[in-house]
């Protein structure tokens, strides 16, 4: 356990030297890394640690993202005091589909689905109602200051996303260690038997998806303070759902290291294939093929390691 | 906008629109319903399709009708191809491993057609393609009307086979009890790749009979798969005859919905629907378990 | 010989050319005495969903930079090359941004991007942190020049004048028809691009008489168009308005012919589909049909022969390929003033630039807040199975047919 201990303090060092050192490329990699593995991590928590897989976690994300921009493009709140306000909104959205969800005794697939739907009922929502102003999208302005979330160097916001990567991994430690993280994976591996057992399991599984529900949004916000544009297909396309189910699973879901992992090693091969396609001159019309080579790369990790890239460190095989 | 004669045209559309849908969610639920797996490489494996129609048309001028039974073999070939080579054999068994090699072949697939293929805009000018039957005020175009009569017609036959061949009442047994059916000497492994191969012989059918009235790029197969899903939860997951009337559910659904939401908000119908449904009654309208 | 290169290759450049082929040793040297090449970052989605126009966005700006090093390179730097940098932000903001920041790294001078306009949005704001300055190519967006970024400047029209330019031409059309066009229905996609145009399509074309009977909103992809057409059918405008992308687009003028939709004329603000493709595979459904759009100057020598290189490498000639190329061209004449790639020179140059960006029909470039105000579409009509312009006047090729006649 120490050595476990002392090993996670030194990534953790390494993480803070990590953009002292390397050129702004790569801390803007290093944040992208670190951002969407807080993103899987809340994924993480409803779909790796409860079983409660879902192909719509944008729709967290999206109502983050537009609730602290609405706040502050048209009320003038500053987004420090929006981002709390877009957790909430995060976690309430979450508690609604949960109790809907979970009381019509939505399981696995079902379940799955039915969050990819509301995921695009509010993207059709966002696009049609006036106060997201549609399609048109909102520009936050840029004024780059701490105060107002923005930076003007961006070794902050490599920071920031640090320290959310930081707290996902110690809310997910917290709960791998606790009861209530063991009441989770017994509603995972057996629900019924959970049941018997005397677990509440409704209510932990409406628990849980509210937690991840507020994580997730927080990503929302932080987004839109990034990149100070968002648009109903930004906030709640699928591709963000896609992202944090996949740097998860192929991490190794249900546990406290897999969408850090999974998250390290697909950006990895994201930007060394890409960047494949800029160094190999022969490449530099065929740019597909760097994807091409990711899709492989995502099959050949799944088919070798079954487990996810955390199996790689663990003795045992998993129960599943 | 609430003239009978509009609302009876925009039902006739819908109906029409419904039976592509069809083929894509009977492919999506026999592969669900047998594997209980949810195929993320279905609307990659339709523009696959799509573009083998257009192909046969460009290269060696065959209609998309005369193609029919040659795509049709060709995709269960590729499918069952796929599934024995690639995601059977890679997946352990384990489901969430299916779900994520299917969409890693998702990726593979969509750009190995962009880089084969190219980004543009593909589509076939079939002369048959302006003719139209004149019922009310609706106009009825002749592909549509085609592919409507073929799609009900192909299901028929899906689900003939189903009840009556061997292999159909063997990949039932599989669909139903997995163990049991492998107890009594059935090759459960064969029946899932026979399964996913017909799954993907739907698409071939549905391309033939959408290219006639809509395009292919890298990524058209997409627009097909959301609609798709939620006509499979509809009918229930596993169900044909309920594939086959969510398909029309939905096609008028859309149809209605844009007419009087319009054709943004329209689209909430689909995904409300699909929302009530799985709150309301999970099994869908024909489905036997949750 | 290292020294005098220059001065050789000015005096007898047809003697040194031959002498240097038929040594071949000569090239090189002539090389290693150029000055550094300026690097350009050229960002555009040539995977995804826009994969196609990424593509032909990287195709012109590419022949751009082959062009002007073929010329002998920027003269006010001592000849230095161009050296594209080529970037895929397939399609997603986040991919666009980190592009920037690598490209930073390899030291570009300038960016040019991004087609789409939120990863346009971001990725210019991205570049502002360096001060580098950014050429929007390709991104209709009016959000992008009106944030009072100083490194962003974009050669073609947005929206905004795209709309004025249509709304003038078509109401100079129905006038001169005698005013058959009373309605509009206006049909647009709904992202930001299609919503905006759509708007201030709705808020002008009264003032030409006019009335917009209604603003239909579809997806991105839309699967059918068979309800649209019902619903303008029934309310039957006397002309269709659209703003949306090319593949619904096509779909939908393939939809409206085939239901026999009988209006004055089609006429699109910005139709992405609006191309040589369309109006050669599809001559009976394109006959006809009007486009606002960034065009070629038909009556410029260099448009034409660029258009044959195009034509003779197997791709269109689309507008991404030539705005792209003249964007690649307003960097280099901008280059040649500066005399360096310094970031605050060139960004000062170009806010200067009086470029003639003559492949289009546009007026001489004049930056207001990094948007050319000298820059114009053209209208276009598809007639028989070739694209016309049919305004303005100074570049018109043709006649326009409007009212158009009834379909069969």
């Amino acid at each position: 356990m120490s050595r476990t201990a002392l090993l996670c303090l030194a990534a953790l060092a390494a993480a803070l030297v990590y953009p002292l050192l390397v050129p702004n490329y790569l801390v803007n990699i290093g944040m992208l890394m670190l951002f969407t593995a807080f993103l899987g991590q809340s994924w993480n928590l409803a779909g790796g640690y409860a079983g409660q897989t879902s192909f719509g976690h944008v729709v967290f994300f999206g109502v983050g993202a537009y609730t602290s921009t609405i706040l502050q493009v048209t009320y003038g709140w500053n987004p420090w005091l929006a981002w709390p306000i877009a957790m909430l909104a995060g976690g309430a959205v979450g508690w609604m589909i949960a109790v809907l969800s979970f009381r019509a005794g939505l399981r696995g697939s079902y379940f799955a689905l039915i969050t990819l739907a509301f995921a695009e009922v509010f993207r059709i929502l966002a696009n049609s109602v006036p106060f997201t102003r549609g399609g048109l999208g909102m520009l936050i302005k840029a004024d780059q200051r701490p105060e107002n979330f923005q930076f003007k160097d961006s070794i902050w916001i490599y920071y920031l996303a640090l320290a959310l990567c930081v707290i996902s991994l110690l809310i997910a430690w917290q709960i791998a260690r606790g009861r209530f993280g063991a009441r989770l994976v017994a509603i995972r591996e057996n629900e019924d038997a959970a049941r018997a057992l005397g677990i509440d399991v409704f209510a932990e599984k409406v628990k849980v998806l509210t937690l991840s529900g507020a994580m997730c949004a927080a990503g929302g916000t932080f987004y839109a303070q990034k990149y100070l544009y968002i648009d109903p297909s930004i906030a709640f396309g699928v591709d963000k759902s896609v992202e944090m189910l996949l740097v998860t699973m192929v991490g190794g879901a249900g546990t406290i290291f897999g969408p850090l992992i999974g998250s390290v090693a697909l950006t990895v091969i994201n930007e060394a294939t890409r960047g494949l396609a800029s160094v190999v001159p022969a490449l530099k019309n065929v740019q597909p093929l760097s994807l091409v080579v990711y899709g492989v790369m995502l099959v050949l990790i799944v088919a070798r390691l079954p487990d996810g890239l955390m199996g790689l460190f663990r003795r045992r095989p998993r129960h599943a | 906008m609430f003239d009978p004669q509009i609302i009876f045209a925009g039902v006739l559309n819908g109906l029409l629109a419904g039976g592509v849908y069809v083929l894509v969610a009977v492919g999506l639920t026999l592969i669900y319903g047998v594997l209980h797996i949810i195929n993320f490489a279905h609307g990659s494996l339709l523009m696959l399709a799509m573009y083998a129609v257009f192909w046969l048309w460009r290269l060696l001028g065959v209609d998309p009708y005369v193609a029919l039974p040659l795509v049709i073999a060709g995709a269960f070939g590729f499918g069952w191809l796929l599934y024995r080579g690639v995601i059977g054999r890679f997946s352990h068994g384990r489901d969430e491993n299916i779900l994520l090699i299917t969409l890693g072949l998702s990726i593979v697939i969509d750009n190995v057609a962009l880089l084969f293929f190219g980004g543009d805009t593909q589509t076939i000018d079939v002369p048959y393609a302006g003719l139209f039957v004149e019922i009310g005020a609706a106009f009825l175009p002749l592909p549509k009307i085609v592919s409507f009569a073929a799609s009900l017609l192909l299901c028929a036959v899906l689900g003939l086979y189903m009840t009556r061949s061997d292999t159909g009442k063997a990949i039932r047994a599989v669909a139903k009890e997995r163990q049991g059916a492998r107890l009594v000497g059935i090759d459960v492994d064969n029946i899932f790749a026979i399964s996913y191969g017909i799954g993907i012989a739907c698409l071939g059918a549905a391309a033939c009979l959408l290219m006639p009235s809509y395009y292919v790029t890298p990524t058209s197969g997409h627009a097909f798969v959301l609609v798709a899903f939620t006509i499979v939860v509809l009918g229930g997951m596993g169900s044909f005859i309920g594939a086959a009337v969510g398909g029309f559910i939905i096609g008028i659904t859309e149809a209605l919905g844009g007419l009087f939401l319009g054709e943004q908000l329209g689209q909430i119908g689909i995904s409300l629907i699909f929302i009530l449904i799985l709150l309301l009654k999970p099994t869908g309208l024909f489905g036997s378990r949750a | 010989m290292k020294s005098s290169t220059r001065k050789f290759s000015r005096r007898g450049f047809v003697a040194g050319t031959t002498a240097v082929a038929a040594s071949g040793l000569g090239f090189p040297a002539i090389l290693g005495a150029q000055p550094a090449p300026v690097k350009v970052g050229l960002i555009h989605p040539v995977t995804g969903f826009v994969a196609y126009n990424g593509q032909q966005s990287r195709l012109g700006a590419t022949m751009a930079v082959e062009d002007v090093n073929k010329a002998g390179g920027i003269k006010g730097m001592g000849g230095a090359r161009l050296e594209a940098l080529l970037g895929d932000s397939q399609s997603k903001v986040e991919v666009g941004v980190s592009e920037v920041e690598k490209m930073n790294e390899q030291g570009v001078a300038a960016y040019i991007g991004c087609f789409q306009s939120p990863v346009g949005i971001a990725a210019s704001q991205a570049a502002s942190k360096y001060n580098t300055p950014f050429l929007i190519d390709v991104g209709a967006s009016d959000l992008i020049v009106n944030r009072g970024l100083k490194n962003v400047f974009r050669l073609k029209p947005g929206f905004g004048v795209c709309v004025d330019q249509g709304v003038a031409a078509l109401g100079a059309l129905n006038k001169a028809a005698g005013g058959p066009a009373k309605t509009a229905a206006i049909v647009h996609e709904s992202g930001e691009f299609g919503t905006g145009t759509a708007k201030l399509l709705a808020g002008k074309l009264p003032s030409i008489g006019i009335q917009p009977k209604e603003l239909i909103a579809h997806d991105n992809p839309t699967r059918n168009f068979d309800n649209i057409a019902l619903r303008i059918r029934s309310m039957a405008p006397d002309i269709v308005m659209m703003s949306n992308y090319g593949n619904e687009y096509m779909l939908l003028a393939r939809t409206l012919f085939q239901q026999k939709v009988n209006v004055a004329g089609f006429f699109s603000v910005l139709g992405g589909g609006f191309n040589y493709k369309f109006v050669k595979e599809m001559p009976d459904v394109s006959q006809y049909m009007m486009d606002v759009n960034h065009w070629y100057n038909p009556r410029s020598d260099k448009a034409n022969a660029l258009k044959k290189r195009v034509e003779a490498g197997g791709a269109l000639f689309t507008f991404e390929v030539y705005l792209s190329y003249s964007n690649v061209m307003l960097l280099a004449e901008a280059l040649e003033r500066a005399g360096s790639a310094d970031k605050e020179k060139l960004t000062a140059a170009l806010a200067a630039s009086e470029f003639k960006a003559e492949l289009m029909p546009y007026g001489p470039t004049k930056f207001v807040n990094g948007q050319n105000r000298g820059a114009r579409p053209a209208v276009m009509q598809s007639l028989k199975g070739d694209i016309e312009v049919i305004a303005p006047e100074d570049v018109s090729s043709a006649k326009a047919v409007f009212p158009r006649p009834k379909l069969g």
